[in-house]
């Protein structure tokens, strides 16, 4: 709505997730885990240059905050979406990472759910880590 | 007809910036413009000046939205200022906090400026 771009689901994939840029954001409280999205510098960028304006897609810095701000509605209208959620689980402020070569493991059990979608051709994934 | 003053409390710069473009998308003559990235200097700024509208996050470092209503409601310089909550905040309780703060109204993002300008326009005094 706010990049005013359509991104369309995709059948699920065996693939993990990639991409060079990852935005996430904790949540704690009556769910405890973590929202991200995951994608390539270019969607990154493109989808800051249409929340911004034109030269977002240059800014390095601009284009990790806009990310970061994405996956914060996205994990946020979850939460408010689920009921008891809202009033129960927090978020945290969104953490973006820059590269591709990086793993994440989890302290506790936990179940992973993935949404790729596109964007212009290319692949972006939005997860839902959940600690049991 | 006379610009607006309007200030933008935020900790995130994008977040100030689509607030702005909302605003302006939204059809409001914008005169300045100021930020704040968290409510204790949206407190700075307020002091600074008359304003027409201060628009404000809830989740903040430093100072929260919330708290920052709650000390804004003792400013002379910010009495009769409409405040409008953007934020991602969904839980019931936080918003009656809010609007039991003082908040005006409430905007959840994502936005458009269709929506900025239903809950913005009434507080303006016809303006828009």
């Amino acid at each position: 709505m706010m990049a005013r771009a359509r991104l369309e689901p995709v059948p699920v994939l065996a693939e993990e997730p990639k991409g060079a840029r990852t935005a996430m954001v904790g949540l704690a409280g009556a769910l405890c885990g973590m929202m991200s999205i995951r994608c390539s510098s270019a969607s990154a960028g493109q989808l800051a240059s249409l929340m911004l304006g034109g030269d977002a897609a240059e800014n390095p810095s601009m284009i990790a905050d806009a990310l970061g701000e994405l996956c914060n509605m996205v994990a946020g209208n979850f939460k408010a979406k689920i009921s008891n959620l809202a009033d129960h689980c927090m978020l945290s402020v969104p953490t973006v990472i820059s590269g591709e070569d990086y793993s994440l493991q989890t302290s506790s059990p936990a179940e992973i759910f993935q949404i790729p979608l596109t964007y212009l051709g290319e692949l972006l994934w939005v997860s839902l880590t959940v600690h049991e | 007809m006379k610009k607006l003053k309007v200030l933008i409390v935020d900790d995130s710069s994008v977040m100030r910036k689509i607030v702005e473009r909302s605003l302006r998308q939204a059809g409001l003559d914008l005169g300045e413009v100021l930020e704040a990235s968290n409510g204790a200097e949206g407190l700075v700024e307020v002091q600074k000046g008359a304003w027409d509208l201060i628009l404000s996050d809830i989740n903040m470092p430093a100072m929260d939205g919330l708290e920052f209503l709650k000390n804004l409601s003792g400013l002379e310089c910010a009495k009769g200022v409409p405040v409008v909550m953007i934020t991602t905040e969904g839980s019931e309780a936080r918003v009656v906090e809010a609007l039991s703060a003082g908040a005006r109204g409430y905007i959840r993002k994502p936005f458009t400026p269709e929506q900025v300008k239903e809950r913005v326009a009434p507080l303006l005094g016809g303006v828009l």
